[in-house]
């Protein structure tokens, strides 16, 4: 048995389903566009039915019901129990506001596989601040005792930045105290609403080597006793994160509106051609539209990466980060210590103020 | 470890809630997945999970398996302890 990760499949494991950009919270580094999609663009229960059942017929194996949050739609639960009936592996993305402890009971029957919860802080005042949201935390600590009473597993995931970056270890002992398996330590990555914040969200080089070290003691600890997966912050790293795995290798997204991108943030990239669930099938998308084959492979890289060692491993980086920063997207990630605009991120990272948040609102 | 410890031959193994099997006939056959995870499973790594029913004892299984595909019980132990030991570390078991 070995678990997949070098394997080349060249068939989406996963798909996100983006269910809708409505949300209650707002977030100041969540990754939805900054244009979002209104209620009346989104896609209809069917429609999402038969994208499930094309995913799995194309090799989909687990679908991520996401948003904005997806308790905002009504039809969830009949889109989970479509999901199952595709044969998928179905993992809920939810902030637990607009999730009733009844929703829950009927996403548990219909055979939810997993409820991810996220919050915001271990500091109940500071969490709800950083939500915008009076109440949040409190209702993030209920719904996860009841996934929990329901015996289904739970993964806590907590968005790291400088507010919440010295709580890490008060963090993780959260979410074994609300019996999760597993927990995300997940450096906020700077596209969508958190490039916008930047400034604000922003940690120090100091802080991060500090939250780095407090990650891998906590790892050795809690062996056993809880999965700590995390999500690095890039601008402080020397080498870019492998995008999704490879643009259009292992993942796919469907926004709201039913257009299918190879990654959340990809509607930044000016000039990509995405195509509908409306009026094609997956597999057409996957194979064929213009966005996924944009920068599939390696023959679209330019120096320094075409002739690098690692551009099979990393892919050159994230292709939405390498147009916000340098205005092409098939340049060199800035953040890889090798690009010629490396020093552009290093100036980024110090820019910080202390201005209010930009939340996320529609 | 100490929690692997309980690991053992009367342990009776029962995969969480969250761990299923599923055929997908696109990949291939039959995967393990679990929150986050996809274990590709060779046709041995199938029976042992498709036995984790939290009825059988550890030993239970590897004398079935045993027979099943008549190969040496040693064999079977080591390939049981080694799947359930990296299920456990992950939280994908209950024992
Ligand atoms: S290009 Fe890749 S790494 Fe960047 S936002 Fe999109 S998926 Fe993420
Ligand atoms: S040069 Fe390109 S391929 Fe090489 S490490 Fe940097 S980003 Fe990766």
């Amino acid at each position: 048995m070995t678990q997949n990760g070098a394997g080349n499949l060249h068939k989406p494991l996963g798909l996100l389903a983006e269910l809708t950009h409505r949300c209650p919270l707002g977030c100041p580094y969540c990754s939805n566009p900054l244009a979002l999609e209104p209620r009346a663009h989104e896609l209809d229960t069917a429609t999402w039915a038969r994208v499930f059942r094309e995913a799995a017929s194309l090799g989909v194996l687990q679908v991520h019901l996401s948003g904005g949050e997806p308790g905002a739609r009504r039809d969830l639960v009949e889109i989970t129990t479509a999901a199952r009936d595709a044969g998928l592996y179905t993992n809920l993305i939810t902030s637990a506001v607009g999730i009733t402890n009844k929703t829950l009971a009927a996403l548990a029957d219909a055979g939810l596989d997993h409820v991810q919860i996220s919050i915001q802080d271990s500091e109940e005042k500071s969490a709800d601040h950083i939500a915008g949201y009076e109440g949040a935390y409190a209702k993030k600590r209920s719904l996860a005792a009841e996934v929990v009473r329901l015996k289904m597993p739970l993964t806590v995931n907590a968005v790291i930045h400088r507010a919440n970056i010295e709580r890490i270890s008060e963090l993780v002992d959260l979410a074994l105290a609300l019996g999760a398996s597993r927990v995300e330590i997940a450096h906020a990555q700077y596209y969508g609403w958190a490039l916008k914040n930047r400034a604000t969200l922003m940690p120090t080089r100091e802080q991060v080597q500090q939250a780095a070290n407090v990650v891998e003691d906590l790892r050795r600890r809690l062996h056993g006793k809880i999965v700590i997966d995390a999500v690095i912050p890039d601008y402080y790293a020397r080498f870019p994160k492998p995008c999704v795995g490879g643009w259009g290798h292992r993942s796919l997204n469907v926004a709201p509106d039913g257009l299918v991108l190879p990654c959340h943030a990809a509607q930044s990239i000016p000039g990509l051609e995405f195509w509908s669930v409306r009026e094609h099938s997956l597999t057409d998308i996957w194979e064929n539209s213009p966005a996924f084959n944009a920068f599939r492979g390696t023959a679209w890289m330019q120096e320094p990466c075409a002739s690098c060692p690692r551009r099979d491993e990393d892919f050159g980086g994230c292709r939405c980060q390498a147009y916000a920063l340098t205005g092409d997207a098939a340049a060199t990630d800035p953040v890889c210590h090798l690009s010629p605009n490396h020093a552009r991120v290093e100036t980024l990272a110090a820019e910080r103020d202390t201005a209010p948040y930009d939340y996320r609102r529609m | 470890m100490a929690e692997n410890d309980i690991i053992s031959s009367e342990t009776r193994p029962l995969l969480g809630r969250g761990v299923r099997l599923v055929h997908n006939e696109a990949q291939g056959g039959w995967v393990l997945l679990a929150p986050e995870r996809v274990f590709k499973t060779d046709p041995i790594a199938v029976e042992i999970v498709k036995r984790c029913t939290g009825e059988a004892t550890i030993a239970a299984i590897v004398d079935d398996l045993a027979s099943t595909y008549s190969a040496p019980r040693e064999r079977i132990l080591a390939d049981v302890t080694a799947l359930l030991r990296t299920l456990a570390d992950k939280k994908l078991l209950e024992i």
